[in-house]
């Protein structure tokens, strides 16, 4: 039951940890939580169809179907994560603003909505679907039903109250530094899954490794302690990593922190200097 | 001197095309009982390796290992493809996610002292 639990716990926390980046890079959004319960529940319905067609998946590609399909999930979650955090940075000055106003939510444009829909998506179709198979083989291999209905729920409600507790506690930053804070952690995120897909399409054969163990720090901090863990899904940590994967991540963090910088930049420039175009594009202050 | 280096580089891309498309060694794992058969799996050094994990269970597995940054699922009765990347020497954890009763070790000796190149 105990060993349920923690595995289960694994695969949600990386899931609950994403979302709770993401709701907290999106504060001050008008009409996100709809938008994210919805990316939350296609991705459930995602991970069962995922998890029902797992050996059709697994032989499609030569026996590489599998590593295929997270990598394209993974890519697709990081442009996404990209997308986001770009436009972000172009409105968190007016976000603070409005969130200093009591009540006030910025409108943001469709794309921007559907980007946090399609993260949440990813981020619970890709672990969900290995809870559902994991489920599957304890109840198949004999495991008592109840013990494994309770662990498997367990590590459901904690690996969701830890990311409820990671959301709270970014709400205790200070509203000046809040977006800067989020900013930065929503781009290690993605950095870290753009070299997890690196890693899948090294596995499937498509890319060179470039070098396998650059270096190894799992006597340092070991990938499967929870710490290591932690930092595996926050910020990318891999004790030994190849070097497609620094690539990926290095290509991914300068790529994202450079056109953040660009759409700061430009949002920040007096009003008349921007172009009509984007000037129709800025969010629109409602009350609600 | 610039013409001397055309052919060079044309000789090293197809070298280097050869050793990308040549079908790697293949080596092969099976999962049994929801555990490997064997804990530990010698592999070549500095060889890409093709490793065929197969599970004889009716229940899925899932092959999985943070030295190697490598994680399958393979379903019950199936076999699915992981490439594992050349390798230095060394001893590799991987387990089955699904049940880490079931780990083992991919080893890799150095060059001339392998004992076996692989299981095949």
């Amino acid at each position: 039951m105990l060993a349920t639990a923690v595995i289960v716990f694994r695969e949600v926390l990386e899931a609950a940890l994403v979302i709770a980046i993401v709701l907290g890079a999106s504060r001050g959004v008008a009409r996100r939580d709809g938008w994210v319960l919805g990316g939350i529940i296609l991705g459930a319905l995602g991970a069962g169809l995922v998890a029902l067609f797992a050996d059709v998946i697994a032989q499609a590609f030569t026996g590489n179907g599998q590593s295929l399909l997270n990598a394209v999930i993974l890519l697709l979650a990081v442009l996404m994560l990209g997308w986001h955090n770009v436009w972000m940075s172009g409105h968190g000055r007016k976000l603070v603003g409005e969130i200093k106003e009591v009540g006030a939510a910025v409108q943001a444009g469709k794309k921007t909505l559907a980007a946090l829909l399609v993260i949440c998506f990813t981020a619970v179709m890709r672990e969900g679907s290995e809870v559902v198979l994991f489920l599957w083989a304890i109840a198949a291999s004999g495991g008592r039903e109840f013990g494994m209905t309770v662990g498997g729920f367990a590590g459901l409600a904690v690996g969701i109250a830890v990311g409820a507790l990671l959301y709270r506690s970014l709400l205790f930053i200070p509203i000046r530094y809040f977006f800067t804070v989020t900013g930065w952690l929503l781009l290690l995120l993605t950095a870290g899954l753009a070299a997890q897909a690196a890693g899948f399409l090294n596995q499937a054969g498509l890319l060179p490794a470039l070098g396998t163990s650059l270096w190894n720090t799992s006597h340092i901090l070991s990938q499967q302690s929870m710490f290591g863990e932690l930092l595996h899904i926050l910020v990318g940590y891999i004790a030994r990593p190849s070097g497609i994967e620094l690539l990926f991540y290095a290509v991914t963090l300068v790529t994202i922190f450079t056109l953040m910088r660009l759409v700061r930049w430009r949002a920040a420039r007096p009003r008349a200097l921007v172009r009509g175009s984007e000037a129709r594009a800025e969010a629109q202050p409602t009350g609600s | 001197m610039r013409r001397r280096l055309i052919p060079l580089a044309l000789l090293a891309a197809v070298a280097i095309s050869a050793t990308a498309y040549a079908e790697p060694p293949t080596a092969h794992l099976v999962i049994k009982n929801r555990v490997f058969t064997v804990q530990e799996l010698m592999l070549p050094a500095d060889t890409k390796v093709k490793l065929v994990v197969e599970n004889q269970d009716s229940i899925p597995a899932e092959f999985e290992s943070y030295d190697l940054s490598r994680e399958v699922v393979v379903p019950g009765h199936s076999s699915i493809v992981v490439y594992i990347a050349p390798l230095a020497p060394g001893r590799y954890n991987f387990f089955n996610d699904f049940n880490h009763a079931a780990q083992g070790w991919v080893v890799v000796d150095p060059p001339g002292q392998s004992k076996t190149g692989g299981r095949e």
